[in-house]
C-alpha cells in the first residue's frame, strides 16, 4: 500500500443479487499520476468507478481518499469529497434543460454560490481550454455533436479544478481522429491542473496515450498493474489477449 | 408403477405461492414508496432550495397544463347540465340544474378531472424526464456535482405539484360551471341571470374548499408518482416507457382512491 495514495480501493466487493461483480478489488492512485483500468464487456470497470465515487456502496472492503476512509460517507462529508473530484461520464452526461455554459458551470452556480455572470465567464473560460468556442456557451447540448459534448463534459469536470478526475470509456462511440483530440485533451488538462486521473477504457489507443499506469480488470480482480510502457510486456495471459484483440485466450468473448 | 417423484411438475404455479409472492411484492414497493415520499417531502421542507426550479416546474405543471384542464372542465360541466336536466325532469326537478351542475363541479368533478388529466399529462411526463436521466447518468452526474436529485430534482416538482393543482382546480371549477351554464342558457333555455344567480346563492365556501383540500394531495400524488418511478427506471426505451406507463396508472389510482377517502373524512366532518 502506498502511504501517499490519494484514492484507495481495498478489498473491495460488490454484488447484485447472486452475481458477484467484484471480488477484491485493490488499486490506488497517487497524486497527479493517471491510472488507466483496462478490462472487457461486463468485467465491473463501471461499478469499480461507482463505488469509488460513492455512488454505491460496496458490500465489503473500503475507500480511502486522501487517507481518510469515506466508504459509507453521506451528506455534507461526502459532498466536501467530490468537490475535489470530477468526472467524465462514458455519455457525456450533459443536462438537457440546461445550456452548455449551465452545464459547465453547475458546480460553481449551485454549490460553490458564485454569481452567474462570472460563473459563465469561468465556464467560457474552461471552454476555451477544451478547444470549444464562446459560441457554443448558449447551445443546448443537443444541438452539438458527440465530440463536443464530450469535451463540454471534460469542460464540466475540471472546471474546478479538481485533485481527482475519472473518466469513463471517455473515447467511446467517437471517431479515431476525435479521440485522439480527447486523449491529448485530457493528458494536457490533467497535467495543467497536476490531478490524478483514473480511466476505465477498452480502448488500447487509448490507454496508451493517457495511461502512466495501466491495471487490468478480470473477473472482479485486479489481476495485473504495471507501467504503460510494460503493456506489451507484461508476461500475463490475459493482458496479452486483450492488448493484442485476439478471441482465442483466457478470456471469453462475452456474446 | 406410478411414482409421486416422477410426475411432471405443472407449468402453473402454486395459486397460495403466487399470492405470497404477489403481497409481498406489493408490501416491498409500499415501502419503497413510503422512503422516497418521506425523503422528497424532508427535502422539499427544508433548506436549501432551489426557487428557479420550483418556478420552472410551476410553469410546466401548471401554466401548460391549462389549455387540456379547461377544456376537459367545460365539457364535463356542459354534460352534467345536460344529465341532470334530462334525469331531473323524470321527477319535475329540472330547475335544480345550476345547484348541482355547481355542487358536483367544485366537490367532485373539477377536482377529479383536473387531477386525472394532469396523472396523464404531468405525472408520465416527469416519470419520462426523470427517467431518461437515469438511464443517461444525467442523476449520478448531478451527485457528483454535490448536488442532491432530492432537493434539485424531486423537492421542486413536489412543491410545485402542491402549489398548482388547486389553482388548476380553482379554474377548472369556474370553467366547468361556465360549461353548464352555456348549455343551459343556450339550449335548455334557462335566464342567465337565474342561473347564475342560483349558482352562487347555493354554492359555500365549504364546497370549494373541499375540492382545494382534495387538489393539494393531487398534486403531492401526481409530483410523487412520477419522481418515484422515473427514478426508479431501468435502462433502456422500454424501461423508460414501463416507469411512465406505472407512474400514470399509479397517480390515476390513488387519486380516485384518496378522493374517496377525503371525501369519507370531510363528510364525517360536517363539511
Amino acid at each position: 500500500m502506498s502511504t501517499t495514495s490519494l484514492l484507495e480501493l481495498k478489498d473491495v466487493h460488490k454484488s447484485f443479487g447472486p452475481k458477484q461483480v467484484l471480488k477484491g478489488v485493490n488499486i490506488d492512485v497517487s497524486p497527479g499520476k493517471s491510472l488507466v483500468v483496462l478490462g472487457g464487456s461486463g468485467s465491473g470497470k463501471s461499478v469499480m468507478l461507482k463505488n469509488a465515487l460513492g455512488l454505491m456502496t460496496p458490500d465489503q472492503g473500503q475507500i480511502l481518499f486522501d487517507g481518510e476512509d469515506v466508504t459509507h460517507d453521506q451528506g455534507k462529508t461526502r459532498e466536501a469529497m467530490r468537490a475535489r473530484i470530477g468526472m467524465l461520464f462514458q455519455s457525456a452526461a450533459l443536462f438537457d434543460s440546461l445550456t452548455v455554459w449551465e452545464n459547465i458551470a453547475f458546480r460553481l452556480l449551485n454549490a460553490d454560490g458564485l454569481n452567474r455572470k462570472d460563473a459563465k465567464d469561468r465556464a467560457i473560460e474552461t471552454l476555451k481550454q477544451v478547444r470549444l468556442g464562446s459560441d457554443v456557451a448558449d447551445l443546448r447540448p443537443a444541438e452539438i455533436s458527440g465530440g463536443m459534448q464530450k469535451r463540454v463534459g471534460l469542460a464540466r469536470a475540471i472546471v474546478s479544478k479538481p485533485e481527482l478526475i475519472f473518466f469513463d470509456e471517455p473515447t467511446t462511440g467517437l471517431d479515431p481522429i476525435t479521440a485522439d483530440a480527447i486523449n491529448d485533451l485530457i493528458v494536457e488538462q490533467t497535467k495543467a491542473l497536476g490531478a490524478a486521473a483514473i480511466s476505465i477504457t477498452h480502448d488500447m489507443a487509448s490507454a496508451r496515450k493517457i495511461a502512466d499506469e495501466i491495471a487490468m480488470l478480470f473477473e472482479g480482480k485486479i489481476i495485473w498493474r504495471g507501467p504503460a510502457s510494460m503493456i506489451d510486456e507484461s508476461g500475463n495471459d490475459h493482458v496479452d489477449q486483450f492488448v493484442h484483440g485476439r478471441a482465442d485466450g483466457p478470456i471469453q468473448p462475452a456474446l | 408403477m406410478s411414482n409421486a417423484s416422477t410426475k411432471p411438475k405443472s407449468s402453473f404455479p402454486n395459486p397460495l405461492q403466487w399470492l405470497g409472492g404477489a403481497t409481498l411484492g406489493m408490501l416491498a414497493e409500499i415501502g419503497r414508496l413510503s422512503i422516497f415520499t418521506g425523503k422528497t417531502v424532508g427535502a422539499s421542507f427544508s433548506p436549501r432550495w432551489y426557487p428557479a426550479q420550483i418556478f420552472r416546474q410551476m410553469i410546466a405543471i401548471g401554466f401548460y397544463s391549462l389549455p387540456v384542464v379547461g377544456l376537459s372542465a367545460v365539457f364535463i360541466g356542459a354534460a352534467l347540465a345536460l344529465n341532470i336536466y334530462s334525469g331531473g325532469s323524470r321527477f319535475g326537478a329540472e330547475q335544480f340544474v345550476p345547484n348541482i351542475v355547481v355542487l358536483g363541479i367544485t366537490r367532485e368533478l373539477g377536482v377529479t378531472i383536473t387531477g386525472l388529466m394532469l396523472a396523464g399529462r404531468v405525472s408520465a411526463g416527469i416519470a419520462a424526464e426523470i427517467g431518461a436521466m437515469r438511464v443517461t447518468e444525467q442523476i449520478d452526474a448531478l451527485k457528483t456535482l454535490s448536488a442532491n436529485p432530492f432537493r434539485y430534482l424531486y423537492a421542486p416538482r413536489l412543491l410545485a405539484g402542491l402549489m398548482t393543482l388547486p389553482m388548476l382546480v380553482l379554474v377548472a371549477d369556474i370553467i366547468g360551471v361556465m360549461g353548464g351554464w352555456a348549455v343551459s342558457t343556450l339550449g335548455l333555455g334557462f335566464d342567465s341571470t337565474t342561473y347564475l344567480r342560483n349558482t352562487l346563492d347555493f354554492l359555500t365556501w365549504q364546497d370549494v374548499t373541499v375540492g382545494l383540500i382534495k387538489a393539494v394531495v393531487f398534486g403531492g400524488v401526481i409530483a410523487i408518482l412520477g419522481c418515484y418511478h422515473g427514478d426508479k427506471s431501468s435502462a433502456g426505451a422500454t424501461g423508460v416507457g414501463r416507469a411512465t406507463t406505472f407512474a400514470m396508472v399509479g397517480a390515476a389510482v390513488l387519486i380516485l382512491a384518496f378522493n374517496y377517502l377525503i371525501s369519507t373524512l370531510l363528510v364525517n366532518f360536517g363539511s
